[in-house]
């Protein structure tokens, strides 16, 4: 991969060390053609960014993704709606509960059973999708932090979104990839004792939040770092189509749960953090707030959680059994199979019905769309009629949002290209999906 | 204090590949190779929480260099595995890799045209991780488990000997539904 | 997998149509869809529930689109209106453009003709009585069975300054696989479609660097094309072989 001599620019991007020194001393070049990543500490998973250097500064940055395409799209295809759920949460894996929440409204939609959602369903969705907005902006700082060196910001980050993971631990079973939220409802009810570990939560995050405030909000080596880098205005932001965060960052105060409310989020009283900065700090600020409206929002689930289902009643939709955790792990309840194995050969049937095949879905295709905590979120599902998904595809904020790094770096120096791929906080789970 | 004191005449015994074991898993450096949701677990283990650094591993290297453990955290897709193949061909040995996670396993639950299915179809791998993803603590143990065997991993012509019988163990094992125990397994 | 007959065909000039009555017109829409083992009927095979699939996606809706008893339908007529009225300021017609308009689900559909996809988009982004700002994406539908109309490709664009969102949706034959690019309107739709091209092959003119995103430079196919195999492995497990969830025996 040397560079011919007529070229003016030095491509360090790849091939034998060897040959690039070589082709780099004959040559009187002053440009640079650098690889970053696909695997590399300072970039957010498997991102390649093929940058033009000018001595400091960047002339021009690619942005090469794909290195984490797993086909999800294309697999769910094969399987039940019910269990996409299981798929779509593994996408953006930083946001699980958004991409089901997500996949499930579009799924209802094309069923019609919208209104039909039992109200403390969707109010689990709401409680568990704020909680999941915390913990990805921990995310969002601690590597942050952790890219431009400042280790202590990440251990903090990770230390508090370890108690939101001890919360959707106790809930749903699972750190990580929980199919939780089901087309018609959730899984399973919350447990009794997630109460009060919500609300020790309550108690306890306002005051880490305030750490980490204290610790950023001021710092003049943060400043230094993040204010005027990586600069977008709105014009900008629309042309990219860039939502979430960075288009709240950049003055305009656009978020789907007030503009388009769903799971009832019209019935909750909360703020849209703004800042007019548009550059990086702006976006921590951003995000900041949006921890705290959330807290506010989870406030208002603990009081307005009343008793009742949290599935569809439809027995043609709804999963059958009930979980409980028995000897050997979370399963069927054991009421549920003396039930079907005892009890009723029809339950049995229907069991194996729903359970094998699955629900059908009448024709047609909906598009449905969540504020997740990096964007809008959207699913786009088609159904031919069949119990499986004729086609799904994803909108993914990082997806798009990606495509802003070159407007963000070019003309700025190599230091704050991490510091701006940073700030848009792209998960490569759901950019390749 | 030290355990000297308590031995004969200050003198402790061993042999060579133990004293070698020792210092290498002693001082394992891990070079960073998070690709999905595993890697974000990977991280809390470098957390606080966790603190990976009990084990003097919290160094994630940021290059291949300077590493001699490579956690395959996440799914490798075709387009990566090339680029997993030249960082490990890119460590110095000995090296060591840990497949965490059922996708750099066995592929998981995507078994389609995207997913490389199990990374060692491109490295050879020491220890598989199970999991979907793997709780920070089976990360931890199986780091423990990867330490049992760097500290009795024989040097030389003891090793070539026992790649050989091991191979030849493999070889002479049937799959399990043809062993007459197996059911029961 | 079933078919998705009601693709190309013309519009159906009957006001059965009207978004008010579909609910009832699907009700009453013959059965539709083999069941489990191929059955004909309402592939319910074990008599116990009255599991019905009925009837598809309408096939093109009449005005008026508004539903009064559905608000999310309340800008529909006025958008179309909009859009007709904005279309007659240039060389396009409304009737060159839209095809035909689909009410579903609280959701508007125009699918539109591949030569004024570029027009309208820059309409529906300059028009102040539009003003659709903001481009979600545009994705690709195969659908092998609707013969010369098998490539969809689907476009979401959202309003900010009318908190609204339409839906475009251009076909064009497998054989040629052409749909005018976006991107010089709406630059967010670069990457988009550089998937939709990687992924269903629909070449989109004017892109201005129209390569693989997602897969590597080298692969062959279009990998979420109807025709393109899953590509799964047989599993084996305890010496017992699993196929890929493709060549299963399937409910559908």
């Amino acid at each position: 991969m040397s560079t011919a001599p007529t070229e003016d620019y030095i491509d360090a991007s790849g091939g034998d060390w060897d040959q690039v020194v070589e082709a780099a001393q004959k040559s009187s070049a002053e440009r640079l053609v650098v690889n970053m990543g696909p695997q590399h500490p300072s970039t957010h998973g498997v991102l390649r960014l093929i940058l033009t250097l000018d001595g400091e500064s960047v002339t021009e940055a690619r942005v090469g993704i794909g290195y984490l395409h797993t086909g999800i799209e294309k697999n769910m295809e094969y399987r039940t709606w019910t269990q996409g759920s299981t798929f779509v949460t593994r996408m953006d894996y930083l946001t699980p509960l958004f991409n089901e929440t997500a996949y499930c409204l579009a799924v209802e939609k094309l069923l019609g059973i919208t209104d039909s959602i039992p109200e403390r369903a969707s109010v689990i969705r709401v409680l568990m999708m704020e909680l999941n907005r915390m913990s990805s902006h921990f995310v969002a700082m601690a590597t942050f932090g952790m890219e431009l060196g400042a280790t202590t910001i990440m251990t903090n980050g990770f230390r508090e979104r370890e108690m939101v993971l001890d919360i959707f631990e106790h809930i749903t079973g699972l750190r990580m990839n929980h199919a939780y939220v089901r087309p018609g409802g959730v899984s399973q009810d919350l447990p009794a004792s997630a109460i009060p570990k919500i609300k020790e939560l309550l108690v306890e995050m306002p005051k880490r939040i305030k750490v980490m405030r204290k610790l950023l909000d001021e710092n003049p080596i943060y400043l230094a770092r993040t204010r005027n880098v990586a600069h977008l205005n709105l014009a900008g932001c629309m042309a990219l189509g860039l939502t979430g965060p960075l288009v709240r960052a950049s003055g305009l105060a656009w978020d789907l749960r007030k503009a388009q409310p769903y799971c009832g989020y019209e019935d909750y009283d909360f703020d849209i953090p703004v800042s007019d900065g548009g550059d990086v700090y702006a976006r921590y600020r951003v995000r900041v707030a949006e921890i705290e409206q959330s807290l506010r929002i989870v406030q208002q689930c603990m009081d307005r959680l009343q008793a009742g289902p949290v599935m569809v009643e439809d027995a043609k939709i709804a999963w059958p059994a009930r979980l409980a955790i028995g000897p050997d792990g979370l399963g069927n309840s054991p009421d549920h199979i003396a039930h079907i194995m005892g009890g009723s050969m029809e339950a049995l049937i229907h069991h194996f019905k729903i359970v094998t095949e699955g629900f059908r879905v009448p024709a047609g295709q909906a598009y449905a769309a969540v504020e997740s905590a990096k964007g809008e979120l959207g699913c786009y599902a088609v159904s031919d009629g069949g119990p499986r998904p004729y086609r799904t595809h994803f909108r993914d904020p990082s997806f798009v949002h990606l495509q802003a790094v070159a407007a963000m770096c070019e003309g700025g120096s190599v230091a704050d290209v991490v510091a701006a791929v940073a700030s848009i906080d792209p998960v490569m789970g759901g950019v390749d999906r | 204090m030290g355990i000297e004191e308590k031995l004969p005449s200050g003198i402790l015994l061993t042999t060579v590949e133990q004293v070698a074991g020792f210092v290498r898993k002693t001082s394992m450096w891990p070079a960073t190779f998070g690709l999905a949701c595993c890697a974000i677990e990977m991280m809390s283990v470098g957390g606080p929480h966790y603190d990976l650094a009990r084990f003097g591993m919290e160094k994630f290297g940021a290059t291949p260099r300077q590493a001699d453990l490579m956690i395959v955290a996440g799914r490798v897709s075709q387009k990566m595995a090339p680029v997993l193949r030249q960082i490990y061909d890119q460590m110095p040995g000995p090296k060591w890799v840990i497949a965490m996670g059922v996708c750099a396993s066995s592929g998981g639950m995507f078994n389609n045209y995207a997913i490389v299915q199990g990374v060692d179809h491109v490295v050879p791998v020491d220890i598989y991780l199970p999991g979907c993803p793997p709780r920070p603590e089976m990360l931890l143990h199986a780091v423990m488990k990867l330490h049992d065997n760097v500290q009795h991993e024989k040097l030389g012509a003891h090793r070539d000997r026992e790649i050989e019988e091991l191979d030849q163990r493999q070889l002479r094992t049937l799959p399990l539904i043809e062993r007459p125990e197996g059911a029961q397994r | 997998m079933s078919t998705n007959e009601h693709e190309g065909k013309p519009n159906l000039n009957s006001e059965e149509n009207a978004p008010a009555r579909r609910g009832e017109e699907r009700l009453t829409s013959p059965v539709r869809g083999t069941g489990l083992f191929g059955a004909q009927t309402t592939g319910d095979t074990s008599g116990y529930g009255g599991l019905v699939v009925r009837g598809t996606a309408p096939l093109g809706s009449e005005r008026p689109y508004t539903d009064p008893d559905d608000p999310h339908t309340a800008f529909f007529d006025d958008v179309a209106d909009k859009i007709e009225a904005s279309l007659g300021a240039t060389d396009v017609g409304y009737g060159d453009a839209v095809e035909r308009v689909v009410v579903d689900r609280g959701e508007i559909t125009f699918h539109v003709r591949r030569e004024a996809l570029l027009t309208l988009a820059r309409r529906l982004r300059d028009d102040e009585a539009l003003r659709f700002e903001l481009c979600i994406g545009v994705t690709g539908v195969h659908y092998p069975s609707d013969t010369g109309r098998e490539l969809h490709a689907v476009y979401e664009f959202r309003s900010i300054t009318h908190n609204r969102k339409i839906r475009l949706e251009v076909a064009c034959p497998d054989a040629d696989p052409h749909i005018p690019s976006i991107v010089s309107a709406y630059p967010t739709n670069d990457w988009h479609e550089r998937e939709a091209w990687d992924f269903f092959g629909i070449v989109f003119d004017g892109h201005p660097a129209l390569t693989r995103i997602q897969m590597p430079d080298d692969w062959h196919g279009h990998p979420q094309r109807k025709d393109y195999p899953l590509g799964g492995i047989p599993v084996e497990y305890r010496g017992a072989k699993i196929p890929p969830p493709d060549e299963r025996r399937s409910y559908a």
